[in-house]
């Protein structure tokens, strides 16, 4: 145990230097970029005196490296600062949008570990058979669909010809946002003041963007479980198992799954980045009002402060997330020792 | 003695890409109760495939194709599902090959003590299943508290123990040990066979001993088989097999055995390689290695010839 404390020390200490190289790739890709946040904001025709004006209230007449350093030490402080466009902390921002990510990206991967898992595991046990082929084939098929075509296609289907599930947004009009103070998690928040029916309105709006998302990513672990599985299935213990009589079913969800899932825990650690990519497509698609549509549109507009501080607390969600699955390993396996 | 085992001309075929492996091709085999017997036979014989067939764990796409395999009088080949799950590890345990890779890596050794004893005993109370597993690991040499680890961390020869150990918890009737010892080193191969032949007594096991290694076939059987090309070239009590084997392959099999006694300037081998199964040669399976084949061998294959109370399948003796 005094091991896997030290391990986690030196794991959360490794992800500072991460922030920092990520961090100056940003800083120097987004001024090469073409455009400034000041041209951004006055158009192209702006009188030379009123953008050079603005240039120098946002500091950015300053020779880069200081500006590079000035944007350092106000990080090793924990500020994000301001935003250049808006009248707004970026940090504020952030705390505004962070909950609608983590509600869809949750529910997102909830539905795609479970389609992805159970479908993969039961291909397996079904080798070669007509299940397992039909389960292969929409492995690959999800996989290769782009996740906007498959929200239009989901909005087209369920919200537009049968006409049951909302297209866009977090809740409905007639839920009023006074509900939603608190954590800015609206599931826990109407939990929180028992208000089921916001609730449920809540539930209906994520279904179609976390199933979207889910959905997409179910494809890798589809094929993942199954090759897993079938390697799994094969060893010693299965038939070992099978001659002491236990059901095949149990084998097979039991003994095998359990021994499948270190690798796909792996995968979903490294996936993370890939939902986090699908989540700015299924907000954009959707209209839902998080991390991924505020970077999408802080980049239209060049708020260097606002972009830069959004893929930070994207990459430290990656690396959360690949930590405790690092953690779950040695719950799972006893082997496996920090 | 009752009889409990007698297989009755069983065929297992294994249909793949380029034609069908007939892995085994008309075995018929009587086991009385109590009895060890030793099934010998280089790799690829059909010994560990006989072993899989009688508690139908043939992996797919092998399958019994004819035969009857009768436990008791009861034929496995007809049981239905549920049948020959009752059997499996309850009346009739298997262990295998490698210990270290039998037991399941992510689950405690009581857990699956307990989990195989409740298959079998429904309503059984996990407390008393637990009692079990101690005391049969205290009779196995293992200390009880091992029970609470995982099995990376036992020797080899410990977890060879625990997979008989959870093979005998149901106390079945019938064990089929398929290689137990390849694995394990010579001085806990020792240990492990002599314990095996105490648990005999105790249990009053039969026990089916698949091994290709005829040393301890020696030390434990009553009878031996010896199965070439998914036939049975012979079988008969150990001792007369050993002093006097009828079977070519039999005699070219003992001769293969190292002896410190005999002054051999090099070790007498059998030419050729073991047979194509998917187009076994005519005849009789091992004319083509055979040192004393005569004309008949190549087109006709023996029947089951009995001679001084020994079974032989070999035109040499017609």
């Amino acid at each position: 145990m005094r091991n896997l404390t030290r391990y986690i020390i030196t794991r959360v200490l490794l992800t500072i230097p991460m922030v920092l190289i990520l961090l100056s790739i940003l800083f120097v890709v987004l001024r090469l970029t073409p455009g400034d946040p000041v041209s951004a904001m006055l158009g192209g025709h702006a009188p030379e005196r009123v953008i050079e004006q603005k240039k120098e209230e946002l500091g950015l007449n300053r020779p880069m490296v200081i500006q590079y350093l000035d944007y350092l030490w106000q990080v090793c402080r924990l500020d994000l600062g301001e935003s250049m466009v808006f009248k707004q902390r970026v940090t504020t921002a952030i705390a505004e949008k962070l909950p609608a990510t983590i509600e869809l990206t949750f529910f997102g991967l909830i539905i795609t570990l479970f389609l992805g898992v159970f479908m993969g595991a039961y291909a397996a046990d079904r080798r070669r058979q007509i299940q397992d082929s039909a389960i292969r084939l929409y492995g690959i098929v999800v996989y290769c669909i782009p996740v906007y075509w498959m929200g239009l296609m989901l909005q087209l289907t369920f919200g537009i010809w049968l006409d049951i599930l909302p297209i866009a947004g977090r809740t409905g009009p007639r839920v009023f946002a006074s509900t939603f103070e608190k954590t800015g998690f609206y599931i826990l928040d109407t939990i929180l003041v028992r208000d089921f029916s916001a609730l449920g309105d809540v539930m209906i709006h994520l279904i179609l963007p976390s199933f979207t998302l889910g959905l997409v990513l179910s494809g890798i672990f589809v094929r993942l479980t199954r090759a897993n599985m079938l390697d799994v299935l094969r060893a010693d213990y299965i038939i070992a198992a099978e001659a002491r009589g236990i059901r095949h079913r149990k084998i097979v969800y039991k003994h095998a799954l359990k021994n499948a899932f270190i690798p796909i825990l792996t995968m979903m650690g490294l996936q993370v980045a890939l939902l986090m990519a699908g989540a700015v497509l299924t907000e954009t698609t959707f209209s839902w009002p998080g991390m991924g549509r505020l970077l999408l549109e802080r980049i239209y507009l060049r708020d260097y402060p606002t972009i830069q501080g959004t893929i930070i607390v994207f990459a430290l969600i990656v690396a959360s997330v690949s930590l405790i699955v690092d953690i779950i390993y040695a719950i799972v396996d006893p082997r496996i020792r920090y | 003695m009752e009889q409990i085992l007698e297989l009755k001309d069983l065929k297992v075929q294994f249909p793949i890409n380029i034609g069908t492996v007939r892995a085994i091709d008309g075995v018929s085999l009587k086991l009385e109760q109590g009895e060890v017997m030793g099934l010998v036979g280089e790799s690829g014989c059909g010994k560990s495939t006989l072993g899989f067939s009688i508690l139908r764990l043939l992996r797919p796409p092998g399958r019994i194709v004819s035969g009857e395999i009768l436990y008791h009088g009861q034929d496995i080949v007809q049981m239905s599902e549920k049948e020959i799950l009752s059997l499996r590890g309850n009346k009739i345990a298997m262990i295998f090959q490698d210990p270290l890779t039998s037991l399941n890596p992510l689950f405690r050794i009581d857990q699956q003590f307990i989990e195989t004893l409740l298959t079998h005993e429904k309503g059984l109370e996990k407390k008393s299943a637990f009692t079990r597993a101690e005391k049969i690991l205290e009779s196995l040499g293992i200390s009880p508290e091992r029970l609470l680890e995982y099995p990376h961390q036992m020797s080899g020869g410990m977890r060879q123990r625990i997979m008989i150990g959870m093979g005998l918890i149901l106390n079945p009737d019938l064990l089929i040990a398929d290689e137990p010892t390849t694995s394990l080193d010579v001085i806990v191969e020792a240990q492990f066979l002599d314990l095996l032949n105490d648990l005999r007594r105790q249990y009053n096991l039969t026990i089916i001993l698949i091994t290709h290694n005829l040393g301890n076939v020696a030390q434990l059987a009553d009878r031996i088989t010896v199965m070439y090309g998914g036939t049975i070239a012979e079988t008969g009590p150990a001792g007369a097999i050993f002093e006097d084997p009828l079977h070519p392959y039999s005699q070219g099999l003992l001769a293969s055995i190292p002896n410190i006694k005999l002054d051999q300037p090099k070790l007498m081998t059998m030419p050729g390689s073991p047979p194509d199964l998917v187009n076994p040669p005519a005849g009789c399976v091992f004319h083509p290695r055979c040192p004393r084949a005569i004309d008949i061998c190549k087109v006709e294959r023996p029947g089951v010839i009995k001679q001084d109370g020994r079974l032989v399948s070999c035109w040499l003796y017609r």
